[in-house]
């Protein structure tokens, strides 16, 4: 769980920046997603990686879900939760399926069309269409909420998930304190941005 | 003070429990819980009740054997005390107070309140021990001297009572604060590095097939348990155990 | 049954031992394999006896009432371990460490067994640091010791307040590689409830499957009891809840001499009772002694206002308080042993000195040491040692780190903060020294059962020194026994596996049975808690620190009447075959309602002050104990005989070879 964590988070990070150029500059984002979307080692090694950890992350989280909930079948009749653990260290799974559905919707309005658009119907290549596809997205105002909610929920996730993977691969020394700090503001800071991005299109196009 | 009690009560492991509920008056705030347990439990034999069972020995705070999860929480709403060290002083008066057994598919009930925590003691069989013969025949004590850091830390680890605290207040039932609290201690100890990698291995394949749940560093069972056994111990075990899988 | 041959080797006294391990009869590899010994409890003394015996490849089946070996109560020891190993060069020697436990129990204990135990201490440190035990260390690396009541030297080993849970931890990580191993069975929650004699010989125990209230049968070559002792008889102790005589005075009734019942010693430093609820005692590790100073208000006034809580204990001048223990014996002052401290407590407070509600407390101040500890970290620091809160400040965490657990523990209780205030402290029942008569061997007047740690009487005369009792458990468990039963052992090698369906077998579990039953169809009135309690009244009153004909008398006509009405009137619900905590107890109860009698006879037999056992008629002027070394230097062994009253008094002369016996003294 926490080597994938950790993977999705780099390509979290990885994703942001691409995205922010959409803010900075409708060219290089262009440039950028062109790039990701035809480079053959980007396209047929780390996309299959990636999806892969993907898959991974949230199959695993299910199973070890299933593991720890069996592994106390009687419940409490009283159950303190919040004395003693944080709201998102609970409740891992109820965040990581909010994102999780958020994936499906992201699929929904990004890969498959572009999976069609490059493989099964085979279109022309353009690599100025990319920025338009994106702007386009953010008109609904619906869709733009979903995002808002699933970043929310991001957050949530990454605030206990980040710091935590570090502690199960057994870093647990004097840079601790610093590394929890730092992967509170990651885990605030970058959901915040993806938000800041979808809102500054949807703003943009009205 | 006067409270209302509501208490689990089970005859044995097969059968279904269920709360019941006693009222109790003129508690001192002086009394520890389990006295109070006593006071309760006198009144029932009186009123031809089945006394309720717990688990209790040394009263204490040092043997492990108190169990209850009391209002939501293993030991007891008090910090860094087991349960026969809450005082009554912690409630007050017109409370109702919820008492259940620490409950986990590794502890079945034994009665009422009473758990079994064998688990502990087979994933101790598996390797929570350093081979060595009790001949007599050992080198000197001071023969290897220890780092008084290493040796304080390992201390810390070892002052664990093996209470189940940490399972009982654990969302997923994981014993890995147990478990690496007594890896812990020998890995930070010169004695016991020489098993280190079988140790870690075997522990933790008993501790799994004992049917605790996994480690999802909720952080919980650190701040309930009684002995302040730090999370540290569970990341000192995660590396011991990725570093012992590579080896093999 | 059995003679009184205490089986102690010849030769000079510091050979003994050495020799007789050379020329006891010993059991080979092949044959142990063949040889079952079962082990009662689970303590240091039974779980390092389990373990060795396991690996010494004999197939050991051990019992603990608790859920597991790990929960028994040597695990509530704090101070320390004693061993002669004089890493602190300050002039320890075996000599020195035989010597002060035979002057601390008071020339009542006998010489060669202590003397055997001085010797193995030292291998009892290697042992337990082998295993992992992490005793507390300096800078250097190297073992930290301190120093304990009534002793001149730095011989105790700790982990922090811990020590028992850490050398018990270690006893039982060893049991855990021999259960693992298969060569130990271990049966937790299983209760022993009679010995099986057959031709003589002990050769199983009938036990009780506390979850299921099945009673089984256990057969063996050999059954060890390490039951520890039976300091519940006064229902208040430091004991814990279920710590029992029971084991120890089954065995009795079957022919088991039982040795200086009335040895028992009363701990200075303990919890005060805060009221009638109360149902254990909690200590205060002796260890405190060192840096805490004991007092009460010197003007009886004082001590009024205090206990009417018009006056706060720090707001008491230095002029007006009465350091007793420093005043009397000065030079070891705070440090003196167990019973002189205890009974020089119950002296102020009976005197109307006390300081809590009860007016039975004294004062533990640690302020003095908080300032000489302040001071001193002040100038390593190169601090202002002058100002006088920072200096505090520094003091406290010295303090802290030295007894953080114990004041944290004490706070939790009492809910005072020990740092600011002083503690307030007690006497109670802590240990008893008397307990099953085993010869050299360990080996009781019954063949083939043998009683070790806690549960026999040889080492600690009538007083034991703190940190002692670590030592003689581990001691007894991994050194002593081990080698001594297979002397024993030889001689079985051609038995074979002991049948468990013979008539001594039937007669024993019948006989268990019908106990039980009894118990559980009695339609009386009374809990289990209500005798015990009241039991505990009686033994404490008339049995307790100061001790004299009448009350003795009393106690005995007392007791006897309390055990048959406990008989009559008891109410035990509950069924036999279920986890019936009541009913286990009920057993218990009944065997102390036995031994509070013969404790009484012993007291009153034993006409002269010595350790723990102060007899009014027996003082100096000045209010001191004072020996009858001409009449009373001896072992006083009972004999069951159907009744305690009627138990048949045996004396095991005690002979002092290599020591003078002398005046206790520690002004």
């Amino acid at each position: 769980m926490a080597l994938s964590g950790l993977f999705l988070v780099v390509f979290l990070g990885q994703h942001f920046t691409i995205n922010l150029a959409s803010v900075v500059s409708k060219d290089s984002f262009n440039e950028l997603s062109h790039f990701m979307g035809n480079n053959p080692l980007v396209q047929f090694i780390l996309q299959p990686i990636l999806i892969f950890g993907v898959v991974f992350h949230f199959v695993m989280g299910f199973i070890l879900e299933l593991q720890n909930r069996s592994a106390r079948a009687n419940k409490y009749g009283s159950y303190k939760g919040s004395a003693n653990a944080s709201w998102m260290s609970r409740n891992m799974i109820l965040s990581g399926v909010v994102v999780l559905s958020f994936l499906g919707l992201h699929f929904y309005d990004f890969w498959v069309p572009e999976m069609n658009y490059k493989y099964i119907e085979v279109l022309p290549e353009d690599p100025t269409r990319y920025y338009e596809e994106l702007v386009h997205k953010f008109v609904s105002p619906v869709r733009v909420g979903l995002y808002v909610v699933s970043f929310f929920f991001l957050a949530l996730h990454l605030l206990h998930g980040f710091g935590s993977s570090f502690q199960s691969m057994g870093l647990n020394n004097k840079y601790t304190p610093a590394i929890k700090t730092f992967t509170k503001i990651f885990a605030i800071a970058i959901p915040a941005g993806f938000v800041f991005i979808a809102l500054f299109h949807h703003f943009n196009a009205l | 003070m006067n409270l209302t009690l509501k208490v689990w009560r089970q005859a044995n492991t097969t059968t279904k429990g269920n709360f019941e509920t006693y009222s109790i008056e003129d508690v001192s705030p002086d009394m520890s819980f389990l006295e109070m347990m006593d006071v309760l439990n006198e009144e029932l034999i009186q009123k031809g009740i089945d006394p309720i069972a717990f688990d209790h020995d040394c009263r204490e705070g040092i043997c492990g054997m108190c169990s209850m999860f009391i209002n939501g929480e293993a030991h007891g709403p008090d910090r860094l005390v087991t349960t026969c060290q809450l005082h009554m002083r912690k409630f007050k008066d017109g409370d109702t107070i919820i008492i259940e057994p620490f409950r986990a598919k590794a502890f079945p009930v034994v009665k009422d309140l009473a758990v079994d925590r064998s688990a502990f003691d087979r994933v101790q069989h598996a390797g929570g021990f350093i081979s060595v013969n009790t001949s007599g025949n050992t080198q000197d004590a001071n023969a290897i001297p220890i780092e008084k850091h290493d040796a304080d830390r390992a201390f810390d680890a070892a002052t664990c009572i093996g209470c189940g605290a940490c399972v009982a207040t654990c969302k997923n039932a994981s014993a890995m604060l147990f478990v690496s609290a007594k890896v812990s201690q020998y890995a930070l100890l010169p004695q016991g590095k020489v098993e280190a990698t079988d140790r870690v291995l075997n522990m933790v394949k008993q501790m799994d097939e004992e049917g605790f749940g996994n480690c999802t560093n909720t952080g919980a069972c650190e701040v309930e348990c009684p002995k302040g056994i730090s999370l540290e111990n569970i990341a000192r075990m995660n590396r011991e155990y990725l570093t012992a899988s590579i080896k093999g | 049954m059995g003679t009184l041959n205490s089986n102690i080797p010849e030769g000079p006294l510091s050979d003994k031992w050495t020799q007789h391990k050379s020329n006891i009869n010993l059991v080979s590899p092949a044959n142990k394999r063949l040889i079952d010994v079962i082990v009662v409890g689970t303590g240091l003394a039974g779980a390092s006896a389990s373990a060795t015996l396991a690996e010494l490849g004999y197939n050991v089946k051990t019992f603990c009432f608790q859920d597991s070996p790990r929960r028994a109560h040597s695990i509530a020891a704090q101070g320390g371990i004693n061993a002669a190993k004089n890493y602190q060069g300050d002039g320890d020697s075996t000599h020195r460490l035989f010597y002060d436990t035979i002057k601390g129990g008071d020339y009542r204990s006998r010489e060669a067994n202590v003397h055997r135990l001085a010797e193995v201490s030292a291998n009892i440190i290697d042992q337990c640091v082998a295993q992992g035990v992490p005793f507390a260390r300096d800078y250097g690396g190297l073992l930290d010791n301190r120093s304990f009541g009534g002793v001149l030297v730095s011989r105790t080993f700790y982990a922090k307040g811990q020590t028992g849970q850490q050398l018990l931890l270690g006893a039982y990580s060893a049991m855990n590689r021999q259960i693992g191993r298969g060569k130990i069975k271990m049966y937790n929650r299983h209760e022993m409830m009679d010995l099986v004699v057959v031709d003589g010989k002990a050769r199983g125990i009938i036990a009780r499957n506390l979850v299921t209230g099945k009673l089984e049968r256990h057969g063996a070559h050999s059954v060890v009891i390490a039951s520890g002792g039976y300091g519940n008889v006064f229902f208040l102790s430091t004991n814990a809840m279920g710590s029992n005589v029971s084991a120890s005075w089954k065995i009795h009734k079957k022919g088991a001499h039982f040795a200086n019942p009335c040895f028992t010693q009363i701990h200075p430093t303990c919890i005060p009772v805060s009221g009638d609820h109360q149902s254990k005692l909690t200590l205060m590790s002796e260890s405190l002694r060192n840096d805490g100073r004991i007092w009460v208000p010197k003007k009886i006034e004082d001590a009024k206002a205090i206990r009417e809580g018009h006056l706060k204990p720090t707001e008491l001048g230095e002029e007006n308080r009465d350091y007793y223990l420093e005043r009397r014996y000065p030079a070891f002052g705070n440090l003196v042993p167990r019973d002189v401290a205890s009974r020089a407590a119950k002296e102020r407070c009976d005197a109307g000195f006390g300081v809590n509600k009860t007016g039975e407390a004294v004062y533990l101040d640690f302020a003095t040491a908080i300032v000489r500890y302040g001071k001193e970290e002040a100038h390593v620091k190169g601090l202002d040692e002058n100002d006088a809160q920072l200096v505090k400040k520094l003091g406290q965490e010295i303090v802290r780190s030295k007894y953080g657990n114990l004041f944290q523990m004490y706070e939790k209780i009492v809910d005072q903060n020990p740092y600011e205030t002083p503690m307030m402290i007690y006497p109670a029942v802590h240990y008893t020294m008397g307990g099953t008569w085993v010869d050299y061997n360990l080996m009781t007047s019954i063949p083939g059962c043998y009683a070790i740690g806690e549960a026999n009487f040889s080492d600690h005369g009538a007083n034991r020194l703190g940190a002692s009792a670590l030592m003689q458990g581990l001691a007894d468990g991994y050194f002593v026994l081990p080698y001594t039963i297979g002397d024993y052992l030889a001689d079985d090698i051609r038995t074979g596996t002991i049948a468990t369906d013979t008539p001594e077998f039937d007669t024993a579990e019948k006989e268990v049975q019908d106990r039980l039953e009894a118990f559980i169809n009695n339609d009386g009135k009374n809990s289990v808690d209500y005798y015990h309690k009241k039991l505990g009244k009686i033994m404490w009153n008339k049995c307790g620190m100061s001790r004299n004909e009448k009350d003795l008398k009393e106690a005995m006509t007392e007791i006897k009447e309390l055990r048959e009405d406990f008989y009559k009137n008891v109410k035990v619900p509950g069924g036999l075959h279920e986890f019936n905590e009541q009913l286990a107890k009920a057993g218990r109860v009944a065997d102390f309602l036995e031994l509070g009698e013969l404790f009484a006879k012993d007291a009153l037999e034993r006409n002269e002050s010595c350790g723990g056992h102060f007899r009014e008629e027996s003082q100096t002027p000045e209010g001191e104990a004072l020996r009858d070394d001409e009449n009373f230097t001896f072992v006083s062994v009972w004999e069951y005989q159907g009744e305690p009253a009627k138990a048949k008094l045996h004396k095991e002369a005690l002979n002092y070879e290599e020591i003078e016996v002398k005046t206790r003294s520690y002004k």
